[in-house]
């Protein structure tokens, strides 16, 4: 059930927004402060989340193959590997580290 | 596929392709849901993410020139790829070509992959023993790379990394990643008034040299 309610206020959130864009007069979303924030927030959630994936375990920190996973995936996207192909090379790695009991 | 890996089921899944329809913040959602978060902070973390389409919007209601009445329609296709691909366009004909095809062909594979995808994990089972749960994180980097353009989005994505890891163990779960998102009005804060410091010093350096 909580989840469903998540679902709910996502569809719900996500879609206003969408919305809020097309029909919002110009003026208000133009200013150059509002336009840096909207750009940074994404940043600031997607690298917290990011390293929270990959180092939390429940509540506690832990260093394990996910580590591992992840650096490969940082190193497809040096060398500018498509979208798929970062996500295996993540994938690969972390079941490869395991299996090797990592 | 991630998603049913974290504990969700096939319909709830498919829900979230079908109505959010928004990459970044399905698999917000699912990621905080899957730390163990309360569902009014993951979703609040899912709507973050989810406002740049606004902005998205504004340029393309700008570009596309919809009549009020599709607007509430066309809306749910607001995204990162509708919106590169129609502002590519050299025409308002081709622009709105360029978003109904992208958005049509997008939203249709989006959510048959996501089916599939649903349905492969119930078949996998164990995903941690395949690595699978590595998966959610390489994807949160690929969508964050490209936008580390300068000092500054480096900057709060650091900050951001240190609020997140570090508030982890004494905060309830889910509330440190809306810590960090304080990251980026930070950042931005002390930006403004280092390039102000600047502006200052240059101004008194000038009038030292008169």
């Amino acid at each position: 059930m909580n989840i469903w309610l998540a679902i709910g206020l996502t569809v719900v959130g996500c879609y206003a927004v969408k919305l809020a864009g097309l029909l919002v007069p110009a003026g208000v979303l133009e200013r150059p402060l509002v336009r840096r924030l909207a750009a940074l927030l994404p940043v600031a959630l997607l690298a917290a989340l990011t390293a929270q994936q990959t180092f939390a375990d429940g509540r506690a920190l832990v260093l394990d193959a996910r580590a591992a996973g992840l650096a490969a995936a940082a190193v497809a996207l040096l060398l500018r590997a498509p979208f798929l192909l970062v996500v295996a090379a993540a994938v690969l790695v972390t079941a490869g580290v395991r299996a090797l009991g990592g | 596929m991630t998603s049913a890996g974290s504990g969700l089921s096939l319909p709830q899944t498919c829900a979230l392709s079908l109505l959010v329809f928004t990459g970044a913040s399905q698999f917000a959602l699912v990621g905080a849901l899957a730390a163990g978060g309360g569902a009014v902070t993951a979703a609040a973390g899912a709507f973050f993410l989810g406002v740049r389409n606004a902005f998205y919007g504004l340029r393309l209601s700008q570009l596309l020139a919809l009549p009020r009445a599709v607007r509430p329609f066309a809306a749910q296709w607001v995204i990162d790829e509708t919106t590169a691909v129609s502002l590519a366009q050299p025409t308002r004909r081709a622009a709105r070509l360029g978003f109904l095809v992208t958005g049509l062909s997008l939203y249709v594979l989006w959510n048959l992959t996501t089916l599939l995808g649903a349905l492969g994990a119930d078949a996998i089972g164990d995903t941690e023993a395949w690595g699978l749960d590595a998966a959610g994180p390489a994807v949160f980097l690929a969508l964050l790379a490209p936008m580390l353009r300068t000092g500054t989005e480096r900057a709060v994505a650091a900050l951001a990394v240190l609020l997140g890891l570090g508030l982890l163990p004494v905060l309830p779960a889910g509330v440190p990643v809306l810590v960090a998102a304080l990251a980026a009005p930070v950042v931005l804060w002390a930006h403004g008034r280092r390039t102000a410091a600047r502006a200052r010093t240059e101004a008194h350096a000038k009038e030292g040299q008169r």
